[in-house]
């Protein structure tokens, strides 16, 4: 029974950790330009609705067909709204 | 036709200069001409792990700098005819050659050898720009760790920047015994993450650390490394040769325990 409980191996905590590392450095982007266009959004999002600045998240990811090197890096922006009308 | 190919990882000890050595001699062993280029100034090892490192008038930077004919630098192995070894040199540093000179001494190599194999520096600077600067193809050397993967992946993304349009990966070290048991990466598990083509898995084995000590490679030899590497060297020339698979010498009780421990 021990075995179904078996926590992960070393070998997949190594591989799901690379995954993700290699996601940061090959889209090699600095934090001071991602938090430039971070404000950038929020001022122009600003202007049409109401929404929470201190809680939105950028981050670029990386999706493209597997096993090939070129991928597309895609900017995800989460912006909670606090409200939809602004007035 | 010639081919200059670079032989590059990133990170420092996962098996460039072993692999130079080994893949060198190799190609050597098969009646081509090989021209080996340590390009580490200042950290010379190549000739250490060839067994040459008593030949040695001139070097790389002599060369460069004009002191001497490339001919004269080139270093005949002892044991096979048609290898020869362009050594660096231990007392300079890596600013004493630059990368449109490097392109020059090849140019002059490329018209005598088959191969001409370039032992890259570890790091990313100018060592780095100088060993690829005048190769077509890169061998990108890592280990199943992901320190060395890592890297390998920065190194890849470099050589694709530079216009490479062939890079093939070398796992070295691998030891099934840890795949199996899920404490190391596979093979596939890395090709996955890197997305280059292998060419060659080296199981980690004793007889590279004897070679090395006596300074004689080991391809072509009854090693399971030394096998390993000799289809590095068929696969290089684009010959294709199976996948070695490890699992021999395993005891038939480990096979069995090992079906359980996978559940």
């Amino acid at each position: 029974m021990k075995h179904f409980f078996r926590r992960k191996s070393s070998r997949e905590v190594a591989k799901d950790r690379l995954k993700i590392l290699l996601i940061s450095d090959r889209v090699n982007c600095s934090p001071e330009m991602m938090e430039l266009i971070k404000t950038d959004i929020a001022k122009v999002i600003s202007k049409y609705m109401k929404i929470d600045s201190a809680n939105m998240e950028i981050q670029i990811n990386t999706k493209g067909a597997k096993g090939t090197r070129k991928k597309n890096p895609t900017l995800y922006a989460n912006i909670p709204i606090l409200d939809l009308h602004k007035q | 036709m010639s081919e200059v190919i670079v032989v590059t990882s990133g990170k420092g000890g996962v098996g460039k200069t072993t692999t130079t050595a080994n893949v060198g001699t190799g190609l050597a062993k098969m009646g081509k001409k090989v021209c080996l280029i340590d390009t580490d100034i200042g950290l010379r090892n190549l000739d250490v792990v060839m067994g040459l490192e008593n030949r040695i008038v001139y070097n790389l930077v002599d060369v460069v700098e004009g002191s001497c004919r490339v001919k004269q630098a080139l270093i005949k192995d002892k044991r096979n005819p048609g290898l020869y070894l362009m050594p660096s040199a231990q007392t300079r540093d890596k600013s004493s050659v630059t990368p449109g000179q490097m392109i020059k001494v090849i140019e002059h190599l490329k018209d005598q050898f088959d191969y001409v194999i370039l032992d890259c520096p570890a790091g990313i600077e100018q060592g780095f720009q100088n060993a690829i600067a005048g190769a077509e193809r890169a061998l990108v050397v890592t280990t199943p760790e992901v320190s060395a993967i890592r890297d390998a992946d920065r190194i890849i993304g470099l050589l694709e920047a530079n216009g490479f349009k062939q890079m093939d990966l070398i796992i070295n070290r691998m030891r099934m015994d840890m795949v199996r048991r899920g404490d190391m990466m596979s093979a596939s598990d890395v090709v996955d993450i890197l997305a280059v083509p292998l060419i060659g898995v080296i199981p980690d084995d004793e007889n590279v650390v004897i070679a090395t000590n006596q300074g004689e490679p080991l391809v072509d030899g009854p090693s399971p490394a030394g096998k390993a590497y000799q289809n590095v060297v068929l696969r290089v020339q684009g010959k294709e040769v199976p996948f070695m698979n490890f699992d021999r010498g395993i005891s038939f009780w480990t096979r069995v325990t090992g079906i359980f421990h996978k559940a």
